[in-house]
């Protein structure tokens, strides 16, 4: 028989409604996306046992954590867990090795020298260990922080908006380890989010709530490709799409192979060969219905329509087909009208390469 | 300074030390514990131990000093266990200890479980998701961040401790070098015609004491302190 690498089926009452969440995920990242106060920080707490009054069953691969039904609940401190904090956690009293090796020493495991250099290795925190964690800025910390939940040697990770008290630089700078995390361990790790951005990048499975209940779940390209899925407001949709670098381009730009179609994005920091994600903003698209010649934009992708969805508002979303798959774009109804959009209309999109912010770009597909 | 004390006032300051260091020591362990199971433990009951806590704040250290006189007198019933034991502590230096044990109890508790409670209680989660059991939790990371307040805690029993002084004569009288502490001393010289200077120089060793005591925890404070900013 084999389990699910992480099954939640849990109830939660919360003030003016009650949490009903119910998934299965598949071995990878699994991100918990949604809107605060959506109730994923209710989840994620009942998967670590912090939370009492949370009831159904959960469980990691065979082991299971929670089963109400069984009368069963396991301790915090026995769900072989390595949680990383929004608010890293460090403990202000200890040094940062002692903080990396806080795990192994209060389960009284034997020193393992090995495990401990590749995990100080991988997030550059070599120079830190001697300090305190007071000494440490914001990423600094955040890296120890994840360092101390790898060197707990967990079943499952647990990451809680693990970026949102980071500054954009900072939040470039340890998104990686976490693309890391998800290709090169089998540990699953359940990851909560709010931003677009980090559910492009980093999910294998997405899982959306709203108001205590799952929405939609499956791959970041299908959940994000979804017009009519917009929980944080039309402003943050975009379908992601997968590409293989091909060239780097001596003007800066580095060229992507889109399933065929070339794409120029302004200087993309992975080797030749190597695939990735890109999220493309839907408002950052335009539609032309020849192919449009003499305009300063790069990338020109040709597809057609598969759907368009109308809101309340002036705006519109058109789901395109290309051949590198799946593209939002969002448009004023005027212009549907005008170009006389329909479903099966051949179109050419244009992306502008610059549009395409850094943050969106990266993160091996698995 | 023994020239300067008599031997009377020199026993007194003795005794009075011994008498605080041992009724902190021995109540220290028992106040971190009470004090964690008020700040962060569910219990029934809860209201009533924290009232027993409180209470010899609140009595007349007369009434405590007899309640304590009732129970481990010669005649009381902890009395006769305890002199059955050998252990009788009525009219002896011990019993001035626990006296003021109890009465420092309250002061030590209310310093330790403020600092407890001040224990961001999302370390303590962060440790039990990383493998530490509730007591492992307590040990390594509330009690360490504790630390100033049970600092706090242990100076201000033990300067209740040096100064007790209606608990203690009601319950273990005022025997000199056996169970005369300094605030008994200084009280029986006062009773004596011509004891104002011995009552005095008392007096002074009483500041001199509550001073050193004060500047030692503000010196450990700081050490804690910038032990946590690290370097």
């Amino acid at each position: 028989m084999t389990f699910p690498a992480l099954s939640v089926h849990m109830q939660h009452p919360r003030e003016g409604f009650t949490l009903a969440v119910d998934f299965d995920a598949p071995a990878g990242l699994t991100v918990l996306f949604g809107a605060s106060g959506s109730g994923k920080t209710s989840v994620i707490d009942a998967v670590a046992g912090l939370s009492h009054d949370a009831t159904g069953r959960i469980a990691v691969g065979d082991q299971v954590l929670m089963d109400t039904a069984q009368d069963l609940h396991l301790p915090p401190h026995k769900r072989h867990l390595g949680y990383i904090f929004q608010d890293a956690r460090l403990f202000p009293h200890m040094s940062v090795a002692h903080n990396l090796d806080y795990a192994r020493w209060i389960t009284r495991r034997p020193k393992d020298r090995t495990a401990f250099d590749r995990v100080v290795e991988m997030l550059g925190i070599g120079p830190l260990l001697s300090r305190r964690p007071a000494r440490l800025s914001g990423g600094e910390k955040q890296r120890v922080a994840i360092g101390r939940a790898l060197l707990a040697r967990p079943k499952l990770i647990l990451a809680d908006e693990p970026l949102a008290a980071l500054d954009d630089a900072r939040k470039g700078e340890i998104l990686p380890y976490f693309e890391r995390l998800r290709d090169e361990s089998d540990v699953p790790i359940l990851y909560v989010t709010h931003s677009a951005t980090e559910v492009a990048r980093l999910a294998t499975t997405v899982v959306a709530l709203d108001a205590g209940r799952v929405i939609r779940q499956g791959t970041a390209a299908e959940v994000l490709g979804d017009p009519g899925f917009a929980p944080g407001g039309l402003r943050d949709i975009g379908a992601v799409i997968e590409a293989r670098v091909t060239v780097h381009h001596p003007d800066g730009l580095t060229e992507l192979d889109a399933g065929g179609l070339p794409l120029l994005l302004p200087r993309v920091a992975r080797s030749v060969g190597d695939r990735l994600r890109l999220r493309i903003a839907a408002q950052d698209v335009i539609l032309s219905k020849t192919r449009p010649e003499g305009i300063s934009a790069l990338n020109i992708l040709p597809g057609t329509v598969a759907d368009i969805r109308q809101g309340d508002g002036p705006g519109a979303v058109i789901s395109l087909d290309t051949a590198a798959g799946r593209v939002l774009v969002k448009l004023t109804r005027r212009s549907v009208q005008a170009l006389k959009l329909d479903r099966g209309t051949s179109v050419f999109a244009v992306v502008k390469s610059m549009a395409v912010a850094p943050g969106d770009v990266g993160g091996a597909a698995r | 300074m023994t020239g300067w004390l008599g031997p009377q006032e020199w026993q007194a300051v003795a005794l009075s030390l011994k008498v605080a260091f041992w009724a902190t020591i021995l109540s220290l362990p028992l106040a971190v514990i009470v004090s964690h199971a008020l700040a962060r433990w569910d219990f029934p009951g809860k209201q009533i131990v924290n009232g027993l806590v409180h209470l010899p704040l609140i009595l007349p250290p007369v009434v405590t000093g007899y309640l304590l006189l009732l129970i481990f007198g010669i005649n009381g019933p902890g009395g006769r266990v305890l002199e059955a034991l050998g252990m009788g502590i009525a009219f002896q230096w011990t019993g001035a200890a626990l006296a003021a044990a109890i009465m420092g109890f309250p002061l030590m508790v209310r310093a330790i479980r403020l600092s407890i409670e001040a224990v961001d209680q999302r370390l303590e989660q962060a440790a039990a998701t990383l493998g530490a059991s509730r007591v492992h939790v307590f040990a390594t990371v509330t009690l360490p961040l504790a630390l100033p307040g049970i600092l706090t805690g242990s100076i201000l029993g033990f300067a209740k401790a040096m100064g007790e002084f209606g608990a203690t004569i009601t319950f273990v009288s005022n025997i000199p070098g056996q169970t005369q502490t300094l605030p008994s001393a200084i009280y029986s010289f006062l009773q004596v015609p011509g004891g104002e200077n011995e009552a005095l120089r008392l007096v002074i060793v009483s500041i001199v004491v509550a001073m050193a005591a004060l500047i030692l925890s503000e010196v450990f404070a700081r050490r804690l302190a910038k032990r946590m900013e690290g370097t």
